[in-house]
């Protein structure tokens, strides 16, 4: 569906063939792998959801370099080029601008539908043989703790108490280098190489679990500039003009993704008084960093440091964590075997009411040092498969 | 310049919002580039408000309260001093201002092209980008793998 470009023989990985080569390297890469060469350190090509030949009508990326804000080009798999479409066709009515108050239940316990408010703020209900919840750590804990009736008090599907807790988010530490050669700056896809060097865990670091490298290729014109005054590297006055130069095109560096762990602390609940425009009790999130987590990010930042130095970067710069990214929301519906300790069952169904899913990144029982997507995704197309193999013992 | 954004701005705040685009990013002749204040460029600035009009005039009406007049008709040292002492207590208004005149000086085709860039949006024709030499990978190749088993 989404495609997936890569090189074989990652041996982070269980072998595994992608679809389609791998993103370029580009200057920013061969000098990232000079220093984690150097270092004998893991690096790889990343797998990226970006078409890097022709896939499924979709072209071929051709490096415009802004895939985070959408891909002109079609090359990234974004879903509203992926599954929707597909969807669709399929006989999906979506319906946009919606917000879903609460889900009812019938007298035997079984999901009945959801009620909704539409873009004028109109309720409406909609009645369903199966609920499946898809609105992340954060808005599926609200949908269910919203849904408290008389014969689930504490919120619907959480007889386990479990539902709003354990919240995990990916803590980022992103380092920076500035090298005296010009690199690819604006061009190409913003990943190209990871590392998971430190990804599995050893004791003697201090910490438990471990991170990924993500690097990272440049920045464009505007944000070089946004950036470096938001820094402090790029002044006011005469002297902007040469200290610009020194830093656009001459950047590169990476993001460590942080394995956060589930802690029952770390919650989301109703807010006592904040409502939304539809009169719906807001989250309210209770989270502290762990010291585990924050060990992992001063070891990410002291080994980003080594490679850059080790890559030829004249200085460098570092952010622990990054407050405008990280907040991947996982955990507050875990999967899990026992109804005692999980929310949803081991394909997804809620443990308490029989026809109600979860497909997103709350049932995470750990965040995992990756970004999530790819991970919702495949448990989301698991718990798809899971139904309808059991359609008929469906609610047993 | 005649926009909605344009009429929020009284002329004094305009000269002072001028003023100050010119000393963040004042012409360089070594570089051949022009100045923030310039007119093509100042004209972006006053069209790429938008919606945040809000941070803009917090900024100028603090700038003037700084200055005790119009910003603008400071003498050139009592302005630096004053500028200086935005920097520092600006905030998040003046971080707003700060990235709309620089989101419109580096995409101006005479800076764009003063950096080597064709002054051109990267679709449709997009950028080359070299594939590289995956032979850099053999030692990596060479190791034994990472990953842990599933239980």
């Amino acid at each position: 569906m989404m495609g997936v470009s890569g090189l074989a023989g990652d041996p982070a990985y269980p072998p595994h063939e992608p679809m389609m080569p791998p993103l370029p390297l580009g200057k920013s890469g061969a000098t990232l792998v000079r220093g984690l060469n150097k270092l004998g350190w893991h690096w790889w090509p990343s797998d990226s959801a970006i078409a890097t030949v022709e896939y499924e009508g979709r072209a071929q990326c051709i490096n415009l370099g802004h895939c985070t804000s959408g891909c002109a080009q079609g090359a990234k798999a974004s879903t509203d080029i992926t599954y929707w479409p597909a969807a669709i066709r399929a006989g999906v009515e979506l319906r946009t601008r919606c917000r879903v108050r609460e889900i009812t239940t019938n007298e035997h316990g079984m999901a009945s539908g959801v009620v909704y408010y539409d873009a004028d703020g109109v309720e409406h209900f909609q009645p369903a043989e199966v609920v499946i919840l898809a609105c992340n750590a954060v808005g599926t804990a609200r949908i269910l703790l919203n849904s408290a009736s008389a014969r689930f008090p504490g919120g619907l599907a959480n007889s386990s108490g479990l539902v709003g807790k354990n919240l995990m988010f990916h803590p980022y530490a992103r380092i920076a280098g500035y090298f005296d050669e010009m690199l690819d700056g604006y061009r190409g896809p913003g990943n190209c190489i990871w590392s998971q060097e430190f990804y599995e865990t050893d004791r003697s670091r201090g910490f438990v679990r471990g991170y990924t490298f993500e690097f990272s290729r440049g920045q464009g014109p505007v944000m070089a500039a946004v950036h470096g005054m938001q820094i402090g590297r790029l002044p006011w006055g005469a002297e902007h003009h040469c200290a610009y130069r020194k830093l656009f095109c001459h950047r590169t560096g990476m993001v460590a993704i942080c394995e956060d762990l589930p802690e029952e602390h770390n919650t989301v609940t109703l807010d006592p008084l904040l409502k939304d425009s539809n009169g719906i009790p807001a989250p309210k999130i209770n989270y502290t960093l762990s010291e585990n987590s924050r060990r992992m990010l001063d070891h990410a930042v002291a080994r980003a440091t080594e490679i850059l130095r080790a890559a030829g970067a004249q200085d460098v710069w570092h952010e622990a964590p990054i407050p405008e990214g990280g907040w991947h929301l996982m955990g507050t519906a875990r999967i899990g075997t026992d109804p005692a300790r999980s929310v949803v069952n081991e394909w997804g169904r809620s443990h308490d009411v029989k026809n109600l899913f979860i497909v997103d990144g709350s049932i995470f029982v750990t965040s995992g040092g990756v970004n999530p997507t790819r991970t919702i995704q495949a448990l989301a197309l698991y718990v798809a498969d899971s139904i309808k193999q059991r359609l008929a013992t469906l609610f047993d | 310049m005649g926009s909605i954004e344009v009429m929020m701005l009284s002329a004094d705040q305009c000269r002072s919002l001028r003023c100050l685009a010119e000393m963040m990013i004042p012409a360089s002749a070594e570089y051949g580039v022009p100045s923030a204040g310039d007119d093509a460029i100042f004209g972006d600035i006053l069209q790429s408000v938008g919606r945040d009009a809000g941070h803009v005039i917090v900024v100028l009406q603090t700038l003037d309260a700084m200055s005790g007049c119009p910003f603008a008709d400071l003498d050139p040292q009592r302005r630096d001093t004053i500028a200086a002492r935005l920097r520092e207590t600006g905030g998040e208004a003046l971080a707003y201002l700060t990235r709309i005149i620089l989101q419109c000086y580096y995409r101006d085709d005479r800076v764009m092209r003063s950096l080597g860039l064709e002054p051109r949006p990267p679709f449709p024709r997009g950028f080359e980008v070299e594939q590289g030499d995956w032979s850099l990978l053999d030692p990596v190749r060479a190791r034994p793998k990472l990953y842990r088993e599933a239980d």
